[in-house]
């Protein structure tokens, strides 16, 4: 970013603030991969040209998941650069926190679920 | 960063970090915004983990498939697109100084959000309409909690858009305002980040249940 005025030159090791790095090309590719990753799923489902519903869920949390990075990459310009990695740190606990704690409550609560007296015979119950 | 130890007169061991020089205004201002916008994800990351525990409980009420209107999502999954690209235009030519262009992908930018908030309140009304309210089933207040909040922080993205076409408007892009663009571009961003979570597990994987 060659027009970026930052004010003090003095701080060498506080610079890379990850937001100098942004193209018209980065853009570019970042949009259309978008479309594409978007369009797919789209595609996949209302057509369901896949023979089954679990090879097609599965094809599009892929999907999901390749355009999340993109985005982080293209848009949010992450890399393990700016603010000395910090940023990078914040992340991965973020995503640790995440999976934990999403996978953590659908499994607990599918066994709840799955072992939880069916309404039908509680009826009878009364 | 070095630890200065006894530079006073008495003699005494002094400890204590000498990071004391100064920085310049809002130097930490993108790590914490990032931090912000983590502590976010976690909200979403919640609000998502409910929609899939009880994301199959219909009560007897209506289903996604009944609900949803795919083409509608897929307008508004491209709305959302643009105004993620016409932004980055305006981050592009906010970096080359050009005010007036900046302003108007900015614009650009405020009507596609206006257009998602548009096409998003015009499916929830019809599904009230239906009598799918979020009082029907838990199914529905999860969807209407996780969709809802999504659109939420969208319509304060908007505002704080306009705010800050406002700001350029009258003070230019001087360092406080190309900061505060750097800001809303990232929670911009990181709101598409979530739109993409919500049309592939909420819209698409419903349809397909």
């Amino acid at each position: 970013m060659s027009t970026d005025t930052h004010a003090a030159g003095a701080h060498d090791h506080h610079h890379d603030d990850g937001h100098a790095h942004s193209t018209f090309s980065g853009y570019m590719l970042g949009f259309v991969l978008s479309v594409v990753l978007t369009a797919i799923p789209f595609w996949l489902v209302m057509s369901g040209v896949l023979p089954s519903k679990q090879i097609t869920a599965l094809v599009i949390m892929a999907f999901a998941v390749v355009q999340i990075v993109v985005h982080m990459v293209y848009f949010l310009h992450m890399n393990a650069k700016s603010e000395n990695g910090w940023t990078m740190m914040a992340l991965i606990f973020t995503i640790v926190m995440v999976v934990i704690a999403l996978s953590g409550s659908l499994w607990v609560m599918s066994h709840l679920n799955s072992n939880m007296m069916p309404i039908h015979q509680m009826s009878g119950m009364k | 960063m070095t630890v200065a130890v006894n530079p006073t007169q008495t003699g005494e061991p002094l400890f204590y970090l000498a990071d004391e020089h100064p920085h310049p205004e809002g130097y930490s201002t993108s790590l914490g915004f990032w931090i912000y916008l983590m502590s976010d994800c976690l909200i979403f990351a919640m609000l998502f983990a409910t929609f899939g525990v009880l994301g199959a409980n219909y009560a007897a009420g209506p289903a996604p498939k009944d609900l949803f209107d795919l083409d509608l999502v897929a307008v508004n999954t491209s709305m959302l697109l643009l105004s993620s690209i016409t932004y980055g235009f305006a981050m592009l030519t906010m970096q080359q100084n050009k005010v007036a262009q900046t302003q108007i992908w900015l614009a650009i930018t405020g009507l596609f959000g206006l257009a998602f908030i548009g096409i998003e309140l015009t499916e929830f009304a019809h599904m009230i309409h239906e009598g799918a309210t979020p009082q029907r089933s838990a199914f529905l207040s999860a969807f209407f909690t996780l969709v809802g909040t999504h659109g939420l922080h969208v319509t304060c993205g908007i505002i704080w858009l306009v705010t800050l076409m406002v700001q350029v408007g009258k003070f230019g892009l001087i360092e406080a305002n190309r900061r505060r663009l750097m800001c809303l571009s990232m929670f911009w961003h990181f709101l598409d980040v979530v739109w993409i979570g919500v049309f592939t597990f909420v819209y698409l994987l419903g349809v397909l249940r």
